[in-house]
């Protein structure tokens, strides 16, 4: 690596350091808390759907956890947090637009 | 030569557009990239749910706990590895090779756990037709109607939890290079043999474990080119990926296990 490449991988590292190594303890525990819900959840029979919310909820809240603390992202310049965030959640809205009405209409309508 | 002449030239490019190293950068981009695949195949998954009737919900309460324990060995695998980053930039070679292999040894517990649940879905007829044949296998088997019914099923599980069962092997390959870098070879290579030899030949695991062999040849070819010794950025990066595969994996587990579980 150059010096550049050096310097800012050295700051990274510094960053890094300022961490307390319990966070990452709290955030595993958080994160097996919710598994031990989700795994929960599954055995009340609930209704489809309302499943399916709480599930997609808690998921949400456990990527943002491993990408915030685990993956750093949290601690990236802003730029980086917004443009990387915003560009895949931007794709995964359109497939979303795009896929479930035509699953339900399909559904719906029927295919033969 | 381009590169060289940019390398040359430190202060040309400088500050980086988001403020930290290139390889960093870079790996965050093939990740959003790869999100999208995997979100393509969530996608896929769930669509088929949708517009199909009659969708199966085949994971008894076996599956459920054999699920579960595979998300708790990729959640505290994470977390082995952030302590593996944080002893690289503590500047402890050791303690990093040894959360390095903590890591390791939990990704391949999840991809044993995981052979063996698919082993049991396709010994009871949950199959796709590109698998051979189980020799001796009951046509009237728990799943052999849902192949046949629903297609869908099948193939989008299997694409979707092989992907990612795909994603964890490369991962552990890629953490045992930065730990042990050229050590790693032979250990690849006694694996590849013994995954090999020791599945049966109907097991798609038997000529899956090519990619172990695949893999020892392109590291050899990588090391051999460029030996190097893997540096806190190098750990930080390989972290990224290995956190990636720990991400995917839970929005897998509930919409493909715990939403068609049969309690």
């Amino acid at each position: 690596m150059d010096s550049t490449q050096v310097a800012l991988a050295e700051r990274a590292a510094e960053q890094q350091r300022h961490h307390s190594k319990s966070l990452f303890f709290y955030v595993w525990g958080a994160l097996l808390l919710m598994t031990a819900i989700e795994v929960y959840l599954t055995y009340q029979n609930m209704q489809p759907l309302k499943m399916l919310t709480i599930l997609m909820g808690l998921s949400l809240i456990k990527a943002a956890l491993i990408i915030g603390y685990f993956m750093h992202l949290k601690y990236e310049v802003s730029r980086m947090k917004w443009l990387t965030m915003c560009s895949v959640v931007a794709c995964l809205i359109l497939m979303t637009i795009f896929f479930f009405p035509d699953a339900r209409r399909i559904l719906e309508l029927g295919v033969k | 030569m381009a590169d060289s002449a940019v390398h040359d030239i430190p202060s040309v490019y400088e500050p980086s557009l988001f403020g930290t190293y290139s390889k960093k950068i870079g790996m965050w981009l093939f990740l959003l990239s790869d999100s999208l695949t995997f979100g393509a195949l969530l996608y896929a998954y769930s669509y088929g749910r949708i517009s199909t009737a009659g969708w199966p919900t085949p994971f008894h309460s076996e599956s459920i706990v054999n699920a579960t324990i595979m998300t708790a060995f990729l959640l505290t695998s994470s977390l082995t590895m952030v302590l593996a980053v944080r002893a690289s930039v503590d500047r402890n070679a050791k303690a990093q090779t040894l959360w390095l292999l903590a890591t390791m040894l939990c990704g391949t517990g999840f991809i044993v756990l995981h052979g063996r649940e698919w082993t049991k879905l396709i010994a009871e007829g949950l199959t796709l037709s590109m698998f051979p044949a189980v020799p001796g296998q009951d046509a009237a088997s728990e799943f052999a109607n849902v192949s046949k019914g629903v297609p869908q099923f099948a193939s989008t599980f299997f694409t979707l939890t092989g992907m990612h069962m795909l994603h964890v092997t490369l991962g552990v390959i890629y953490l045992g290079v930065v730990a042990l870098r050229r050590k790693f070879i032979p250990v690849l290579l006694v694996l590849w043999l013994a995954a090999w030899l020791l599945t049966p030949a109907y097991s798609p695991f038997h000529y899956g474990a090519h990619v172990l062999l695949i893999a020892a040849v392109v590291i050899s070819i990588i090391l051999w080119l460029k030996p190097k010794i893997y540096d806190s950025s190098d750990v930080e990066v390989a972290g990224l990926y290995w956190h990636f595969v720990d991400l995917v994996w839970m929005f897998i587990f509930p919409l493909v296990y715990l939403m068609s579980a049969r309690i």
